[in-house]
């Protein structure tokens, strides 16, 4: 259809303009703000994917949760708010670009080459189905990655434990 | 829909990602661009999913373990930098080189 | 290997005598056993009790039984066999050593085999205490070996190797005291001398093996005298060098005078070496070549004889003049070889062979006496002797019996031997030297008279308290004494003349005269000689007042001098020969030594040295060592580069990971 394809054209350069700026911009907001974006147009993605139980869940985990711990990682170690030039290693750009755009051309030969189906629509995944197999033949895996949350949940809390004794007043 | 533009979106996404991986010096910033790596990977699952009409949708439960991987990763890193800049005041990655020769 | 030796001549000579049988075989033993019984006492002597003597003792012993033994033998049936063990060759001269059992060697056998015995028993006694008494046996019982080896010897060159041994000996014995210089130097002295007069030997050998092409001695004298023209065209020049030889050994003038010197060895070593072994070797060669001299050599004899004359003078009146007990009885013992060797040289075989058998054994006596004597006052010198025959009468006894014989007076063994002496001189024609010979016999006297009245009589002079020494020491005297009464009767012309049969027991016929009865002209001069010596020395010594004064009754002042400076020999050879020697030879040669020979060495140590450190530099330290260094600097330097690549930096470690993915997947994608 060549309306869906039209859009998903526009969503997709749209991903990658926006992702371009999380790396590029020199001011942490912008970076973390643009991150929302890439993710919210991820989200739109998978809508058109027919994967509406996925969308949600990026939008709600990860942008809810995620990018808030990001704004609160960068508030933390008091990263220079608003445009600093120092952001940018400058002497790894140049190869840094090379590398990547090798790596886009070896991926994208390689994804070109190998696939050329088409995508089947369909009028969206039950949810009701998802959760039945993800709690039926899958379950081992979700059991392990709740206990992985666990674990990092009382990594993290263990980590960034402070010691009054040894704790200055300029420190958080 | 053809599948090849969502694949090269997600293999632009990735490559995006690594670019600022490499490049950038802060190291929240990094830990910005490995999201990118992963939601690139989160596409390509999905597309997968769809394009073979999984009746298992094992492409969008994987994204879903995916995601929450990512999720404790996010918080066992930050928790990290914040260490990291308790003890040196700085969140710049080039001060980090205690593993020098 | 061994052969007994049968050439044809054996037929000539003496009819009736035997190849000695199983026992002369044997004889090997005597000449070997004292050489192993010297290495054990060098390295087991100092464990005994008796510190090495018994060992020497027992050898010397077994010596004596053996030589005993074979003269029985020699005595009875007549023994002459040779024995030789070929062990090489030198071109066309064989190389051979053996042993010889014959009449003159039997007797030579017995004389070492029985003054050895009890100078050995009388050294154990009077060595007590001494320094390196072990060492002195085991030279004692080599010296005893190397005698051995010299008179068994059946070739020449034996002959040589027992000459030299016995010199070698004789200076480790000489010099047994060297802590003082002048005993060292006269144990060089008396080497030195021996030496010089060697070198006449060895030409003499060598002239007699080239001309004879054969270095065994009885074939030499067998073509001596069977008139072979090779040998009769040197054979006076052999004649003369051989002689020469036996100058040095036996100390006949001018090469007497290390003898004397060598009286500053311990006494049982003048004893033994100097009065009855050692210096007869020259009269055992002279004996032993006899048939040659004969034969080929006689004019030879006339020098012979000269020198032996000179000799039995120019000694006896040095010994007038000596203080020294011991250097009285060298200079006796100087005279006496002369005696032997003019009677030598007037062709008497016998009575040279027979004054040599008695003054073995009773200037031994007279030796080991002085040693007792010395023992009881510490000094040497007779100045500090006197009245000794209270506290010593065995000594004493003994001594004067040695005196009487040494002196020639019947019935004792001196007078027999010298009597034959004047007999041969009187009957060759040699009325000059009869009459020197004579009046030698009246010298001796004189002189030893002198010693016993100035040792034994008058007041003792000294400051100690001597006593008579030990039956150790004083029965050897005794048996010597029975010696010196018996040992002239052995051969009594007319009566019994059993020694000329012993001594000319030999393969080689010896032709010489054998008187038929006593020789009364000289008789009568000896025997009155020999009493006016003992009655003048007496008078002056004992009769005329005290004995010290007595030497300024005869003294007769430049004579005198000349006397006692020995005819200032000594200062000649010092200032002609020793001194250009010591200063011009000496040190050509230590220029030689040091500039030439020890540059040679020096520049081989320097090449080594220099070879050794190119090797060093360059293929050790600058090759291999290099080569390691290079190996593992370069690792070292590559490991610091490579070092850099881990900077602790994260993003580039991604950036290498992420380059190797690049090549990896680029290889594959277009390689596969």
């Amino acid at each position: 259809m060549e309306a869906l394809d039209i859009i998903s054209y526009f969503l997709l350069l749209g991903l990658l303009l926006v992702a371009v700026k999380v790396v590029t911009t020199s001011n942490v907001i912008h970076a973390a703000i643009s991150l929302v974006f890439t993710l919210a147009i991820t989200a739109a993605t998978f809508l058109l994917l027919s994967a509406e139980f996925v969308a949600l869940v990026i939008v709600l985990v990860y942008i809810g949760a995620v990018i808030v711990l990001f704004l609160f990682g960068i508030m933390i170690t008091r990263a220079p708010l608003g445009q600093n030039a120092e952001l940018d290693n400058d002497k790894n750009k140049s190869l840094a670009l090379v590398v990547s755009l090798s790596i886009f051309g070896i991926f994208s030969y390689v994804m070109l080459d190998t696939f050329d189906s088409q995508i089947i629509i369909t009028s969206g995944t039950s949810t009701e189905l998802l959760g039945e197999i993800l709690l039926s033949r899958f379950v081992f895996p979700f059991e392990v990655v709740s206990f992985v949350l666990l674990a990092a949940l009382i990594g993290g809390i263990t980590l960034a434990r402070q010691d009054n004794a040894l704790m200055d007043e300029n420190q958080i | 829909m053809s599948v090849q533009p969502f694949l090269i979106a997600a293999a632009g996404l990735f490559s995006i990602g690594i670019y600022g991986i490499l490049v950038r010096r802060n190291v929240v910033m990094v830990l910005l661009s490995i999201e990118l790596i992963l939601n690139a990977v989160n596409i390509n699952f999905v597309v997968f999913n769809a394009m073979l009409g999984d009746a298992l949708l094992q492409g969008q439960i994987f994204t879903i373990f995916i995601i929450t991987i990512a999720a404790a990763e996010v918080g066992i890193g930050l928790a990290i930098v914040l260490m990291l800049f308790r003890n040196r005041k700085t969140a710049n990655i080039d001060e980090f080189d205690l593993l020098k020769w | 290997m061994v052969n007994i030796n049968s050439i044809s001549f054996l037929a000539e000579g003496k009819a009736t005598y035997t190849d000695g049988g199983a026992v002369a075989e044997y004889t090997w033993l005597i000449v070997v056993l004292p050489f192993l019984a010297a290495l054990l006492i060098t390295f087991f002597g100092k464990f005994l009790p008796l510190k090495g003597a018994e060992i020497a003792l027992a050898t010397i012993g077994f010596i004596f039984t053996f030589s005993s033994y074979l003269l029985y033998l020699n005595i009875t049936e007549g023994v002459a066999s040779e024995f030789f063990i070929n062990v090489g060759s030198i071109g066309s001269f064989d190389l051979e050593f053996g042993w010889v059992v014959d009449g003159l060697s039997i007797m030579m056998y017995f004389v070492v085999g029985t003054v050895a015995s009890l100078v050995f028993i009388y050294a154990t006694n009077y060595m007590q205490g001494e320094v390196r008494y072990t060492f002195f046996f085991t030279s004692l019982t080599l010296f005893a070996g190397s005698m051995l080896v010299l008179v068994s010897s059946p070739t020449l060159l034996q002959l040589l190797i027992g000459w030299e041994l016995v010199g070698v000996c004789s200076y480790l014995l000489i010099g047994h005291y060297w802590e003082k210089k002048e005993n060292s130097s006269a144990a060089m002295k008396a080497f030195i001398t021996n030496k010089i007069a060697d070198v006449g030997l060895m030409i003499g050998i060598i002239v007699l093996a080239l001309s004879t092409g054969t270095m065994r001695i009885s074939e030499i004298l067998y073509q001596s005298t069977h008139d072979y023209q090779s040998l009769k065209s040197v054979a006076y020049l052999a004649g003369v060098l051989l002689f020469i030889g036996a100058m040095g050994k036996s100390a006949q003038f001018p090469l007497h005078v290390w003898l004397p010197d060598a009286m500053a060895g311990p006494t049982p070593v003048s004893a033994l070496m100097h009065a009855a072994t050692m210096v007869t070797a020259g009269v055992y060669l002279l004996a032993r070549m006899f048939p040659f001299y004969q034969g080929m050599a006689s004019q030879a004899l006339d020098v012979v004889l000269l020198f032996g004359v000179i000799t039995l003078f120019a000694a006896g009146l040095i010994a007038i003049v000596q203080d020294d007990l011991k250097k009285v009885l060298a200079y006796s013992t100087v005279s006496q070889l002369g005696y032997m060797v003019a009677a030598i040289g007037s062709g008497a075989y016998t009575a040279a062979l027979f004054h040599l058998w008695t003054h073995a054994f009773f200037k031994a006596l007279l030796f080991l006496g002085a040693g007792s004597v010395i023992h009881a006052v510490h000094s040497n010198s007779m100045k500090e002797m006197g009245g000794l025959r209270k506290e010593m009468p065995r000594t004493y006894t003994t001594f004067i019996l040695g005196t009487i014989a040494l002196a020639g007076l019947p019935p004792l063994a001196g007078f027999f031997s010298k009597d034959e002496i004047l007999a041969s001189l009187n009957h060759g024609g040699y009325s000059a030297y009869f009459a020197i010979a004579v009046a030698g016999a009246f010298i001796t006297a004189f002189y030893m008279t002198r010693a016993v009245v100035l040792t034994f009589f008058g007041d003792y002079r000294g400051n100690g308290h001597p006593h008579e020494s030990d039956s150790m020491m004083t029965t050897p005297l005794i048996v010597l004494a029975g010696f010196a009464i018996t040992a002239g009767w052995v051969n009594i012309p007319g009566i019994y003349t059993g020694f000329t049969d012993w001594v000319t027991t030999r393969k080689n016929p010896i032709v010489e005269y054998h008187p038929e009865s006593f020789d009364y002209f000289a008789l009568s001069s000896g025997l009155l000689a020999g009493l006016a010596g003992i009655g003048l020395a007496y008078y002056v010594y004992q009769v005329l007042g005290k004995p010290e004064d007595g030497d300024e009754k005869i003294k007769v002042e430049p004579v005198w001098n000349i006397l006692e400076n020995k005819y200032y020999l000594d200062d000649f050879y010092f200032k002609y020969i020793i001194n250009p020697t010591k200063s011009t030879l000496s040190n050509i040669v230590d220029r030689f030594n040091t500039n030439i020979l020890d540059r040679a060495v020096n520049m081989f140590g320097t090449a080594a040295t220099f070879l050794g450190n190119i090797v060093y530099e360059k293929f050790d330290q600058g090759g291999i060592d290099k080569a390691l260094n290079v190996s593992s600097s370069s690792t070292d330097a590559l490991g610091a580069r490579v070092k850099l690549l881990q900077t602790g930096k994260a993003q580039q470690y991604i950036m290498y990971f992420l380059s190797g993915v690049i090549v990896i997947s680029l290889l594959i994608l277009l390689v596969l």
